[in-house]
């Protein structure tokens, strides 16, 4: 046998290219509100986070931070395709699917400054975003833990009879955690309620997914051995996530269990603020740029018919809105010190002891 | 007042929940159908039916992730991880998630569960399915911490964890399940944090937990024949602790026991010998004396499992040697 690196040198595997197709769902049944919503989420994604990496080349954002770029489809097209009480459980990687359940930015951005006028107060960070009255259930990160998590949403709205979908995303790494095995099997021997959303995006960490997986896909190759349909989507493209989006929460809220869908995507930067990634052949890079979800769903409303100007004025409008929720969050105070010690307990304190 | 077994009680204490709530549901494996491995969960799947007591898969991390997941959303789940040694399989749902994301979350999400398991040694099954675990949990800031030791106190603290808002690891003694006690009829509720004295005494105190009570007052009994009256605490909750109720007890008695399942290193007692160290220095007559299993895995062979547990010949033992010394 060989190794994946005696095979090839680190950061020599074969390329993973993009769909060819850009215009797959031009015709598809999308309403335009909903197109508009979507290019409006793409943007604000991308925006935020080009915002967030400035901020931290710039010493205000602590920590790390775990960067969406390149992959806002996903979350633009679940995003407006979910129910407004449905849950969402999201990875470290997860200031995307906050804002695509309509979080406001301030809060986001004010949190990975670590300042009072954020999401969690200061006390959670860019890995733990949450917004509950959002829907916005967590962002966990742990690899792994989160999928178990979405099942108990999804059970307890089972139980309750409410209707609600949880949608658990997490990325190609995940699959092969214990986790993951254990609450595939699990969501589908209760059918609950759920749909597991892998990101692709062809990258664990700094490895590549193939080299370390026994299958080509890394979640749909895995869906067969818990009774579900391998479903792989262009995850770059909003369309393409909204209309398997649409389905797989239909077939969960209808009682006939979860889902496992396989977006296919990029990251285009790193893994962290660490990583410059270094391990990507030449040329994957700028063949998954040719096939960028803004450039690709820009495309696709122009030949629609929606006016260039109604376009850009979207775009001009996110800009403002990221401008201004930077001002509010550097103009945040710190976090009042006695914050360090509520909420440990559900009484808002944290006595252990009498 | 009803004489029951310990594992008895267990089953009365959830069923006295679920009947009052019907957010309490009831999840693990073997529990439903079977009764559970230890027995602890009989008659609660015919009494309350399929939807709410469920047998699940082996994947402790899918039944602890799901309680809380659930617990989140508006259910009550008591979780079942049937022997507690297993939590170590499941640690990162229990420590980085139930225990954390209250905090981190700054108050958003309530995490209202319970995760009930069978803990301890004395039954020879080796290493693995023997172990006192509930130093572990006490080390995590966000999780409540409770053994009981006798049924009426099964059924109050399993009461108490249910009600609780905030995750509660609920350790039964597997020693302590075919062991029987009087349970009052009726609803039976008690509080966590509650230590109680089962014994007075004004030489000694002697703070016990799970198993270990009954050994501590067994050893009680005989030290009270040769002169030496000690004071048996039963410590019942780690988190919260009721250390008020110990400072007291060492301010009558001015030494302190501790009696401890667990290995040595950093057992309960090591933090409560502390607090008494800082708190009650100048009630203590000599120093504060910890009876734990030594620094081992547990041996399974009943010979040597008998060795190293702290047995009622061997408090006795350390209490009088210390006592006179």
């Amino acid at each position: 046998m060989t190794l994946p690196l005696e095979r090839h040198p680190y950061g020599e595997h074969d390329l993973v290219l993009p769909p060819k197709s850009q215009t797959t769902h031009d015709a598809a049944d999308i309403d335009r509100d909903t197109r508009l919503l979507m290019y409006r989420r793409l943007h604000e994604i991308r925006q935020f986070e080009k915002r967030a990496y400035d901020m931290f080349m710039q010493n205000l954002v602590k920590g790390t931070t775990h960067l969406s770029l390149g992959m806002e489809a996903v979350a633009a097209g679940f995003g407006a395709a979910m129910r407004e009480d449905d849950y969402t459980f999201a990875t470290y990687r997860g200031h995307a699917h906050t804002l695509a359940r309509g979080v406001p930015m301030e809060g986001i951005l004010a949190e990975l400054l670590g300042r009072a006028n954020g999401l969690l107060g200061g006390k959670g960070g860019s890995m733990h975003l949450t917004s509950v009255e959002h829907g916005m259930m967590g962002s966990y990160a742990i690899i792994g833990a989160h999928l178990t998590i979405a099942n108990g949403a999804a059970w307890s709205a089972q139980y309750r009879g409410s209707g609600q979908v949880a949608v658990c995303f997490f990325g190609d790494g995940t699959t092969n955690i214990g986790a993951f095995h254990e609450a595939l099997n699990y969501a589908a021997v209760f059918a609950l309620p759920v749909v597991f959303v892998c990101e692709n995006n062809l990258y664990m960490e700094y490895t590549a997914i193939s080299d370390i997986t026994a299958v080509p896909r890394p979640a749909a190759d895995r869906a067969g051995a818990y009774g579900l349909e391998p479903v792989v989507v262009d995850g770059n493209d909003a369309d393409a996530c909204y209309l398997a989006a649409r389905d797989a929460l239909e077939q969960a809220r209808s009682g006939r269990g979860p889902v496992l869908i396989e977006a296919l995507t990029y990251r285009h930067g790193g893994h962290s603020r660490a990583d410059p990634g270094k391990y990507k052949p030449p040329g994957e890079l700028e063949a998954w740029l040719a096939h960028d979800p803004l450039k690709l769903y820009r495309g696709r409303l122009e030949r629609i018919g929606v006016p260039y100007a109604a376009l850009d004025e979207i775009e001009h409008q996110v800009g403002q809105a990221v401008d201004a929720a930077t001002e509010a969050a550097k103009g945040g105070p710190l976090p009042d010190q006695a914050v360090a010690y509520t909420d440990v307990w559900a009484d808002g304190g944290h006595s252990w002891r009498n | 007042m009803a004489q029951l077994t310990y594992r008895e009680a267990v089953a009365r204490g959830i069923a006295q929940e679920m009947s009052r709530d019907e957010r309490v549901v009831l999840i693990g494996e073997d529990i439903a159908g079977a009764g559970g491995v230890f027995k602890t969960t009989v008659g609660l799947l015919e009494q309350f039916g399929p939807r709410r007591v469920i047998d699940t898969p082996i994947s402790e991390q899918a039944i602890l992730g799901a309680a809380m997941g659930a617990a989140m959303t508006g259910l009550r789940p008591i979780a079942e991880i049937m022997f507690s040694d297993f939590f170590a399989v499941c640690w990162d749902i229990v420590v980085n998630q139930m225990a954390k994301t209250r905090y981190m979350t700054n108050g958003q999400v309530t995490i209202p569960l319970v995760v009930k398991s069978g803990n301890g040694g004395g039954l020879r099954f080796g290493a693995q399915h023997s172990q006192s675990i509930e130093n572990w949990a006490m080390a995590v800031p966000g999780l409540k911490v409770v053994t009981p030791s006798c049924p009426e106190d099964v059924v109050g603290l399993m009461a108490a964890a249910v009600r609780s808002d905030d995750p509660v690891l609920f350790f039964e003694h597997k020693g302590l399940y075919a062991s029987r006690g009087e349970v009052p009829d009726g609803p039976v509720e008690d509080v966590l944090g509650k230590a109680r004295i089962r014994r007075g005494g004004d030489h000694a105190t002697v703070a016990a937990l799970g198993m270990m009570v009954p050994r501590a007052l067994e050893a009680a009994e005989r030290l009270a024949a040769g002169g030496i009256r000690c004071e048996v605490i039963d410590v019942r909750s780690l988190i919260p602790l009721d250390a008020r109720t110990i400072l007291e007890s060492v301010g009558r008695t001015g030494r302190l026991f501790t009696v401890e399942e667990n290995p040595r290193a950093l057992g309960w007692g090591a933090e409560l010998a502390s607090i008494v160290g800082d708190e009650a220095f100048w009630d203590l007559d000599g120093p504060i004396v910890r009876i734990t299993t030594p620094h081992v895995p547990l041996p399974s062979a009943d010979s040597l499992e008998d060795l190293v547990i702290p047995s009622v010949d061997r408090i006795v033992a350390e209490v009088e040697r210390a006592m006179q010394a």
